[in-house]
């Protein structure tokens, strides 16, 4: 009896090993790349072309992000990343707080406040939300010609709301469909009207969806190349054109390490987000199953 | 404080009618309460007095104002909801604030409001607490310190008490009643439990099918109902409605049971008027009679009734006989011990409180 049990034990101990041991080799697989870029990034050049490629540096040196950020050239100017980070954040701010702000509005209008045809409109909504980017480039570049938007960070605002409104609406519908109406019904007899009732009881318990659909709409637009380098040109460009122009300049040696370093910086804001808000993700994603 | 009249109120979600002219009037300071199985339409009914939902057609009116178009704020009403809809992201005190802070009442006085309301529900001490921090009673009791503060003309309880366990359920029940014995407002109250209407009502509206069926003080409703349907729906156990034939003899009105080989029972002295015994005479009724209105027999002649009692189901105060009766199960409330199960047993019944339905219509004979 007594060495049944000690020899279940040692077999669970064993899957145990096993299962962590397979997990590591995994992490380890899928980390190499950002070991490659972050290694190489604070790697010399001259280190970099003798050879050690994956291998730790010789000596730590943050010249090639320095380069990146305000030296690199990118076929038109040597200004580095910076300025296309500042048109970035520019872009991204102001498309991720309309995005969500719009998505919640709808949200709560198309669960609490339901029109005859209310749930056409969800549907052809959620049709946005297969669309893809190539399907809407042309008429949008029309669109934006015609509002005189045309290469504007303004016009690319513009592209990057509309088309986060689908999955915004759809995260806020899917929240506020758990959201009991009768909550909606003792405000009304409390006297507020629509907005308060949006604003008031609505918005702060929509506080985990609203992360979540801040986070995926910064990621989406933060990442975006398609729109960026369609509907920029030049100084507007987004930092995700900027960096594949730096990377392809094709002048001289090619500044692996610079390279490495820009990528870096362009990644970086989505991983910090990641980071700081990831768990109100998680939460966020679960909480509209559970009714609170 | 105000009176209600609901004045031939329909309700159609589109091809379906809910409610098929309903009327309803009851007094200030009166206790109503809309009794009916699910789907009977009084929760509609309550939400149209509340401005939730749109009146089809008819009227309905508070303190004699006509409200059918004004808004749920305008009609200065306070609602209690089933699931409480407290603001889950507000304390206590800010639930409670709320309305009177849209309303634009000073904060000194929306101060002393909730803490009026507070001390008189006691949950002063719950005031700094989130809804997600309390139980179901202590979440009933802010649900309706937020209507309290509102000294509404009208107070609106929407199945109030059907999420709380059974005991809580009457602690909160007396609390209900307490509060309209306190503030004497007028109040309408939503239930599909019978107990509840009896206990808390002045005036009860049994529903069926988005219509009346009676509306009527709790004692007649349980005494005199209108029909069948009232006479199942009040009561536990219900009232017995036995298939009889009516006779009339020099006493009286006598129904005739027809028990299978053996010769009729009879029980003479039913309560209906002389026309109606003449033109029932002879024609099939249904015999009501409630539980207590059995009595074990004396041995004295009379009212008896002999009985093979089936099943015996003791509740403690007093036992639950099961026998038949013309083909149909009749219980009858006997006190403990006194009866025994797949035993004969004699029993005396109070003809006075028997109630006579007409067989066909299954409404009530006079």
């Amino acid at each position: 009896m007594a060495a049944n049990v000690r020899s279940r034990h040692r077999q669970h101990a064993t899957g145990r090993a096993l299962i962590y041991g397979g997990l590591l080799c995994l992490a380890a697989f899928y980390l190499m790349p950002l070991w490659v870029i972050i290694t190489t990034s604070v790697k010399h050049l001259d280190e970099i072309y003798a050879g050690s490629f994956i291998g730790l540096p010789k000596e730590i040196t943050f010249d090639a992000w320095r380069s990146a950020w305000s030296e690199a050239c990118n076929g038109t100017a040597c200004k580095g990343l910076k300025p296309y980070f500042i048109n970035s954040l520019i872009m991204v701010v102001p498309a991720v707080i309309l995005s969500t702000g719009i998505g919640a509005i709808n949200g709560y209008v198309i669960t609490k406040w339901r029109f005859p045809g209310s749930n056409f409109i969800f549907g052809i909504l959620l049709f946005g939300c297969f669309l893809p980017f190539q399907a809407v480039i042309l008429p949008m570049a029309q669109t934006l010609g015609f509002l005189g938007l045309a290469g504007t960070l303004a016009g690319l605002v513009l592209v990057h709301t509309v088309y986060g409104i689908a999955f915004t609406t759809l995260f806020f519908r899917n929240y506020f469909v758990g959201v009991p109406d009768e909550l909606v019904k003792a405000a009304q007899i409390d006297g507020a009207g629509f907005m308060r009732i949006f604003v008031s009881i609505m918005l702060p318990t929509a506080l985990p969806i609203i992360v979540v659909s801040c986070i995926w709409q910064f990621t989406q637009i933060w990442n975006d190349y398609l729109f960026g380098v369609s509907f920029t040109a030049g100084e507007n460009a987004p930092i995700t054109v900027a960096l594949n122009n730096v990377v392809n300049v094709s002048m001289g040696r090619k500044e692996y390490n610079v390279d490495m370093a820009a990528a870096m910086i362009a990644g970086l804001p989505t991983l910090i987000v990641y980071i700081v808000a990831g768990r109100y993700f998680v939460r966020g994603l679960t909480a509209g199953a559970v009714k609170g | 404080m105000a009176t209600l009249e609901i004045d031939r109120v329909r309700k159609s979600f589109g091809s379906v009618e809910v409610l098929k002219g309903v009327s309803i009037s009851i007094a200030d300071g009166d206790f109503l309460v809309l009794l009916g199985p699910s789907g009977c339409g009084k929760s509609t009914l309550l939400s149209m007095i509340a401005g939730l939902e749109s009146v089809t057609s008819g009227e309905i009116r508070i303190a004699n104002d006509v409200v059918n178009d004004l808004p749920p704020k305008d009609r200065d009403i306070a609602m209690v909801f089933q699931s409480y809809a407290l603001y889950p992201t507000m304390t206590v005190r800010q639930n409670i604030e709320f309305g009177m802070k849209i309303r634009g009442v000073q904060p000194a006085e929306r101060a002393k409001a909730t803490l009026a309301a507070a001390e008189m529900l006691q949950m002063k001490h719950l005031l700094d607490r989130r809804p997600s921090q309390l139980s179901g009673g202590q979440r009933q009791r802010v649900a309706m310190g937020r209507a309290v503060v509102r000294d509404p003309k009208l107070f609106l309880f929407d199945e109030p008490l059907s999420n709380l366990d059974a005991k809580l359920r009457v602690d909160m029940r007396t609390e209900i009643k307490r509060l309209h014995q306190r503030l004497g407002t007028t109040i309408v109250y939503v239930t599909h439990d019978q107990i509840e209407a009896m206990t808390l009502a002045t005036r009860v509206a049994v529903m069926k099918d988005g219509v009346v069926q009676q509306l009527d003080d709790p004692q007649v409703v349980y005494d005199r109902p209108a029909n069948t349907y009232v006479a199942k729906f009040v009561g536990s156990p219900s009232m017995s409605l036995i298939p009889a034939r009516l006779a009339v003899d020099g006493a009286g009105a006598v129904a005739v049971f027809d028990i299978p080989n053996e010769k009729p029972a009879r029980i003479s002295g039913i309560p209906i008027a002389k026309e109606n015994a003449t033109k029932f005479n002879g024609q099939n009724v249904l015999v009501g009679i409630r539980p207590e209105l059995f009595t074990v027999s004396d041995g004295k002649p009379g009212r008896t009734i002999s009985v093979h009692i089936d099943v015996v189901e003791p509740t403690g105060p007093d036992t639950l006989a099961l026998f038949q009766i013309g083909g149909v199960e009749v219980t009858a409330r006997v006190p403990p011990k006194t009866v025994e199960a797949r035993k004969s047993a004699t029993l005396t019944v109070d003809t006075t409180k028997i109630v006579l339905f007409d067989a066909v219509t299954e409404d009530r004979i006079d």
